[in-house]
């Protein structure tokens, strides 16, 4: 009886929790703007999808088209949603949005004497960060080398060793490593 | 030579520090526009006093010109009425405007109220003059040459000091220009 009583309790507060971090969720997803647009096919809609993610709103600044309340965006919804309709592919739709709002709209830069370092400068770092990481590794090395003994190095080691052990037998043996 | 290695680290802080400490001073709205140096687009509005009468770009004055955006839901365009007419009093500017997304009966009322600055005003209902030429709010004023090349996009309001140093400069250089080709 007192058994069961507990895991009816158990489920009814999981059941609760449950609910509670559904509505929540739903709640924050529910943050970016509900519009209706009927799609003729699922490849518009995601071409729409893409082209709103990719395009960034010219008003508030870090947000893109997909995601902004700004009227601007609204509006600029509407259009891409026309130009879909209208069967523009999608570059002809991403001209026409830098022709009005220039290269600022594009989340993607596109690649041109201004964007160069934003494009390639990443990889020049990294290259040039390999090269110093690649002569700091090799300088170790050759410490690391240095530290063996070269023939003649060995020889004259052995001479004096030969040398030592002759004249002083009575020393003690560690010491004549 | 090692010795020159060892600072190199300081020295590229001490760039990335400058960079970034630059980039705090810019303001992120000012953008240039990308219609500066491209004509101003084509339309065909009515006008918002006479629902009749049709304009197109070729009713506009062949001359340097101002196009200001506005619209009765943009609350800064009031504060900006009584200065642009003042300012097109004194200065003897060609001012146009374009009313966004508005409604004709609540303009119409405004422009009663608050006086007409323009010599007229397109009603953009749709808002697909203010898309051409790159509008992203209200109020937005455009520099046109007598050439027809939008000079300028101004985002924000005018007051006699944004005029001072937003428009004026411009304004003398774009005469200047007309000035030498015409002396041609």
């Amino acid at each position: 009886m007192m058994m069961s009583k507990t895991i009816k309790l158990k489920t009814v507060f999981g059941t609760a929790i449950a609910l509670i971090s559904y509505l929540l969720i739903s709640f924050s997803s529910n943050a970016s703007p509900v519009e209706t647009f009927k799609f003729k096919d699922d490849i518009t809609k995601v071409r729409f999808q893409t082209l709103t993610k990719e395009l960034r709103c010219p008003k508030c600044q870090n947000q893109d088209l997909a995601d902004s309340n700004a009227p601007i965006a609204a509006d600029l919804r509407k259009q891409i949603y026309a130009q879909l309709n209208q069967g523009k592919s999608d570059k002809e739709i991403v001209d026409y949005m830098v022709a009005r709002y220039g290269e600022f709209v594009l989340y993607r830069p596109r690649v041109s004497s201004l964007t160069y370092v934003l494009w390639f400068g990443p990889a020049i770092i990294l290259f040039f960060g390999a090269i110093i990481v690649v002569v700091i590794l090799r300088k170790r090395t050759t410490k690391e080398e240095s530290s063996e003994l070269s023939s003649a190095q060995q020889q004259k080691l052995e001479q004096l060793l030969n040398a030592d052990n002759d004249s002083a037998d009575n020393l003690p043996k560690e010491n004549n490593h | 030579m090692n010795k020159a290695i060892r600072f190199i680290p300081l020295i590229l802080v001490i760039i990335l520090g400058v960079v970034l400490y630059r980039g705090l001073s810019l303001n992120p709205q000012s953008m240039p526009s990308a219609l500066v140096g491209k004509p101003m687009p084509d339309f065909k509005l009515t006008t918002l006093l006479d629902e009749n009468k049709v304009v197109t770009k070729a009713d506009l004055k062949d001359d340097i010109i101002l196009i200001n955006v506005w619209a009765t839901w943009c609350v800064y365009c009031k504060y900006e009425f009584p200065d642009l007419i003042d300012i097109v009093k004194k200065e003897g500017i060609t001012l146009y405007g374009v009313n966004s997304k508005d409604d004709r009966t609540t303009a119409k009322q405004w422009i009663d109220k608050l006086g007409n600055p323009y010599v007229f005003s397109m009603f953009d209902e749709e808002g697909s003059l203010g898309l051409d030429m790159g509008v992203y709010g209200a109020p937005e004023t455009f520099v046109v040459d007598h050439h027809g090349i939008i000079r300028k996009r101004f985002a924000g309001v005018i007051n006699p000091n944004t005029w001072r140093v937003e428009f004026k400069p411009l304004l003398a250089q774009l005469k200047q220009e007309r000035l030498a080709e015409q002396g041609k």
